[in-house]
């Protein structure tokens, strides 16, 4: 039982990563391989104002900002001259500044891991003398989870900046024929998916994982996997897709072998691709890249 | 009205558009013919920006449409329906025309309230996704995407292609009808030359990129040597 707990917190972090994938996917059409990097600097940035006596959520705050305009910056700057070309373009650039990012982040501020004090407690909620791994900072990580997933679905499918964001994407000449202003609506597709990144990364930070510049590594594996599953247009694939990714690693292991964990999710996803590989929660047809 | 003069545009080493000039006047249709290759696509998709031209201008009325983004000049009234329609299939109908009404201040509810008016069978299928749409009602999409914005201009790539005959008939007078209402100013482009010379004033016929014959539709559709132009063979 509390195996089921464990994964479904560790799975709630997955799916806030996932739903920023699923914004960059739906308003770009371009996968950044790099969110994880750039969410983990803009923690950085943000975060190390506490050790100057700045209250926790401010520092939150500026993350957040941080990671928006890092998002804007890194698409205007190294996406923009790829438009047109080849699609596995962004994508490796993408990979090369995940390394750079990486190494940058050592340099400052060295490899050492950071422990961030914690908003709410993380002590876990205990039943008839059981660990239930549930604690106020994990309940309040659900709560988010799911505001930010109705808060992007609504976005997507009422309003007139969700559908220009999807029509940039889907077909970004007939939108501009049509007055779409796409260009502008690719970057705001970077720098809102890059605002949920950072939310995730500074959430990840201040758990027992702590900050260090490889951090979201691991994480954003399981997350494009878990985005993948639920189906990358999804926001309530995404919050399916990590609780999957989260459940299905746990269970390995605590049933197998902790070496073997990483695999859990790669099953998974090898498993989700036989069978209905547009996702579990979509509508559309398949997409080759 | 599109006033276009010694337009010249070039694909790398391939000379697309040889110096074009004509005018297209407001409430008339100006057909394009000419056969693959002759320039005609290229001549819409630079009127709309998407394509720069070597030389040569092109104005809206007084205002210069060169070096102006093709978002910009879609919200100044260009409608362009482009060859295939650009339907986007992961969108439903309604979405498709919301998204057609963005760009101008047109009220939505009303904007769609004419469309579906004007074309019923999108009002039965509002809510289907595009690609569970027909050849004949996706141009009907393409078309009144275009419309909802109460465009001045509407530029048509092809419309008739792929459409039986019969719909390709009721699309043409569809489009005169439209001409005639709003005061349009139409730049037909058509493969379908008998189609588009019976519902067009005057005609434009290119050849390799340069301006074969200009004149009144009904004389360009009797002149048996411009045939061969549009046809491409000789007709005998």
């Amino acid at each position: 039982m509390h195996n089921i707990f464990a994964g479904l917190s560790q799975g709630i972090i997955y799916s806030l990563v996932a739903l920023s994938l699923v914004i960059i996917w739906q308003s770009t059409h371009v996968l950044n391989f790099a969110q994880g990097a750039m969410a983990m600097i803009a923690t950085y940035i943000g975060m190390t104002e506490i050790d100057r006596g700045v209250g926790y959520w401010w520092c939150v705050i500026i993350s957040v900002m941080v990671g928006m305009a890092l998002g804007g910056v890194t698409e205007r700057v190294l996406i923009r001259p790829l438009y047109g070309k080849p699609e596995i373009n962004p994508i490796v650039v993408m990979v090369g500044f995940l390394g750079f990012l990486e190494a940058l982040a050592a340099a400052i501020w060295t490899s050492t891991t950071r422990n961030i004090a914690e908003p709410f407690s993380q002590i876990y909620f205990k039943s008839n003398g059981h660990l239930v791994f549930l604690s106020s900072f994990v309940i309040f990580q659900i709560v988010l989870a799911i505001v930010i997933m109705l808060s992007v679905a609504a976005l997507f499918r009422f309003t007139k900046l969700g559908l220009q964001l999807r029509a940039s994407a889907l077909a970004p000449e007939v939108s501009r024929l049509l007055g779409v202003r796409v260009s502008r609506m690719l970057t705001i597709g970077w720098i809102l998916s890059a605002g949920v990144g950072a939310i995730a990364a500074v959430i990840i930070a201040s758990g027992n994982f702590g900050l260090f510049p490889t951090n979201m590594d691991g994480i954003f594996v399981a997350s494009f996997i878990a985005a993948a599953v639920g189906g990358l247009e999804s926001p309530l694939g995404a919050v399916a897709g990590g609780l999957i990714i989260g459940l299905g690693e746990q269970f390995i292991l605590a049933y197998w072998s902790p070496d073997v964990a990483p695999l859990g999710g790669i099953i998974i996803l090898v498993i989700a691709l036989m069978i209905r590989p547009q996702g579990l929660f979509t509508k559309t047809t398949i997409r080759r890249v | 009205m599109i006033r276009v003069e010694g337009l010249s545009v070039n694909y790398g080493a391939v000379r697309a558009l040889r110096d074009v000039s004509f005018d297209a006047p407001s409430g008339q249709i100006t057909a394009v013919l000419g056969a693959n290759g002759a320039g005609k696509t290229t001549l819409l998709r630079t009127i709309s920006g998407l394509v720069s031209p070597q030389s040569g201008a092109i104005f809206l009325d007084d205002f210069s449409l060169l070096g102006v983004a093709t978002e910009k000049i879609a919200r100044r009234g260009v409608g362009h329906v482009p060859e295939g329609r650009g339907v986007i299939q992961e969108l439903t109908v309604e979405q498709n025309l919301r998204l057609g009404a963005l760009a101008s201040k047109v009220n939505l509810a009303e904007g769609l309230e004419q469309q579906y008016a004007r074309f019923p069978i999108l009002g039965d299928r509002r809510k289907r996704y595009c690609s569970t749409l027909s050849g004949g009602e996706r141009q009907m999409l393409a078309m009144a995407r275009a419309l909802i914005a109460n465009p001045e201009v509407l530029l048509l790539d092809e419309p008739s292609l792929g459409l039986a005959p019969q719909v390709t008939s009721q699309l043409m007078r569809t489009i005169r009808q439209l001409c005639d209402s709003q005061n349009l100013t139409v730049i037909l482009v058509e493969q379908n030359a008998k189609s588009a010379l019976r519902i067009a004033h005057q005609a434009l016929v290119l050849h390799l990129g340069s301006v074969a014959a200009i004149g009144d539709a009904a004389s360009v559709a009797a002149d048996e040597d411009l045939k061969r132009y549009y046809l491409g063979v000789v007709v005998t």
